[in-house]
């Protein structure tokens, strides 16, 4: 996808800068980008080895197991291809907790750990599998009860009632998740069709 | 207000304390395995940070070029005709790419229209219901060095559209 992706947005925005005499604004873009890549992944080194730590702590005791117990249901039916990977299950479960609470700074360092154990199942090392898909999906619709970052905003900027966006935030992302399932499931059906 | 801080503040702290609780009840070598799991995270930085600088600088270049407003101009008719109110049209545009400046952007809106005018609400709902797709998917791929996504990023801006026009809607339901 990046193959694709990352020479089309630099060809295009580096030629049209340099014909629209944008290459002051240009030259400042390209080092603020690099130095903000460096600052996000320095505060991600911090919260991924703690979760990461953290969860190695869980998987050692039985609670993990009693929450993926509880989530089994749903882990079935979205990743059909997880039946017997009772590792993946449990870190999905973290990763599925840890979204709907909010925890933003958990959820990645927790998702990044289940897609390492996936890949350990993944036939093709080089191609993202169906569970893949739909985990990456999921993550990206942004399932969560309480939107603490806008709260946080809109509370800021002096909002007369800042959780005013709860319940439409609920409508919207239940929405998208449904949407995203579906089509996931659809674009799954249809490429096994392809192949055969 | 208070109640929800509370519990959101609240969350972080006592899963951890359950964790570590369940840990030392059951007698596991709790510290060993903390040490462990985090210098595993240490090996999932390196292989993403790589990933962040190319996609960082190619989207801080989009931005500044100003194709960005280009194709936000060319755009705006579009959305007219679906009553998409074209303020967002940038906010809209910028979601799956980029979490600072989204953020930038909703935080100009809620502003320069009021935190809660419709406007301000659409956005703040925008920006708690979606994800910055393009970023996740990229660090999520990376993270195992795979190159072939095969059709999750349509699958995922499918859901990032419905979940964009739905806020719209929503918001205008209940005003």
């Amino acid at each position: 996808m990046l193959n694709k992706i990352w020479p089309i947005f630099i060809i295009i925005s580096f030629s049209y800068a340099i014909l629209c005499g944008k290459l002051d604004s240009l030259n400042s873009a390209i080092f603020e980008s690099t130095s903000d890549a460096v600052s996000l992944s320095i505060s991600l080194l911090g919260t991924i080895c703690l979760w990461n730590g953290i969860i190695q702590v869980a998987n050692k005791s039985s609670i993990i197991n009693k929450l993926t117990k509880i989530l089994n249901p749903i882990i079935q039916i979205l990743y059909p291809e997880m039946k017997k990977n009772k590792q993946a299950q449990k870190e999905i479960s973290m990763n599925m907790v840890a979204n709907i609470l909010g925890l933003g700074n958990a959820a990645t360092p927790l998702g990044l750990k289940a897609m390492k154990t996936m890949q350990k199942e993944n036939p093709k090392k080089d191609t993202l599998s169906n569970s893949m898909i739909m985990f990456i999906v999921l993550n990206s619709a942004s399932i969560q009860i309480i939107p603490t970052t806008v709260i946080a905003i809109r509370s800021s900027l002096g909002s007369s009632n800042p959780t005013s966006i709860v319940f439409p935030v609920w409508v919207a992302t239940f929405c998208a998740a449904t949407c995203g399932i579906v089509v996931t499931k659809l674009l799954i059906k249809f490429s096994k069709k392809e192949k055969n | 207000m208070q109640i929800i801080n509370f519990i959101s503040n609240l969350a972080m702290p006592l899963i951890i304390l359950i964790i570590v609780i369940y840990g030392v009840v059951e007698k596991t070598n709790i510290f060993d395995n903390f040490l462990e799991g985090a210098k595993e995270g240490l090996e999932i930085v390196l292989s993403i940070f790589p990933t962040l600088i190319g996609l960082f600088v190619a989207i801080g270049a989009l931005r500044a070029s100003g194709v960005l407003d280009i194709i936000i101009h060319f755009l705006t008719p579009i959305l007219n005709v679906i009553h998409f109110p074209s303020e967002l049209m940038p906010l809209a545009m910028l979601r799956p790419i980029s979490g600072s400046s989204s953020i930038a952007i909703a935080t100009d809106i809620m502003k320069n229209y009021g935190v809660d005018s419709n406007l301000g609400i659409i956005a703040s709902t925008i920006m708690g219901s979606t994800e910055t797709t393009l970023y996740t998917i990229a660090i999520y791929a990376s993270s195992v060095k795979i190159k072939k996504t095969r059709f999750v990023l349509v699958a995922a801006l499918v859901a990032d559209v419905v979940g964009m026009l739905v806020s719209v809607a929503v918001c205008r339901f209940l005003s």
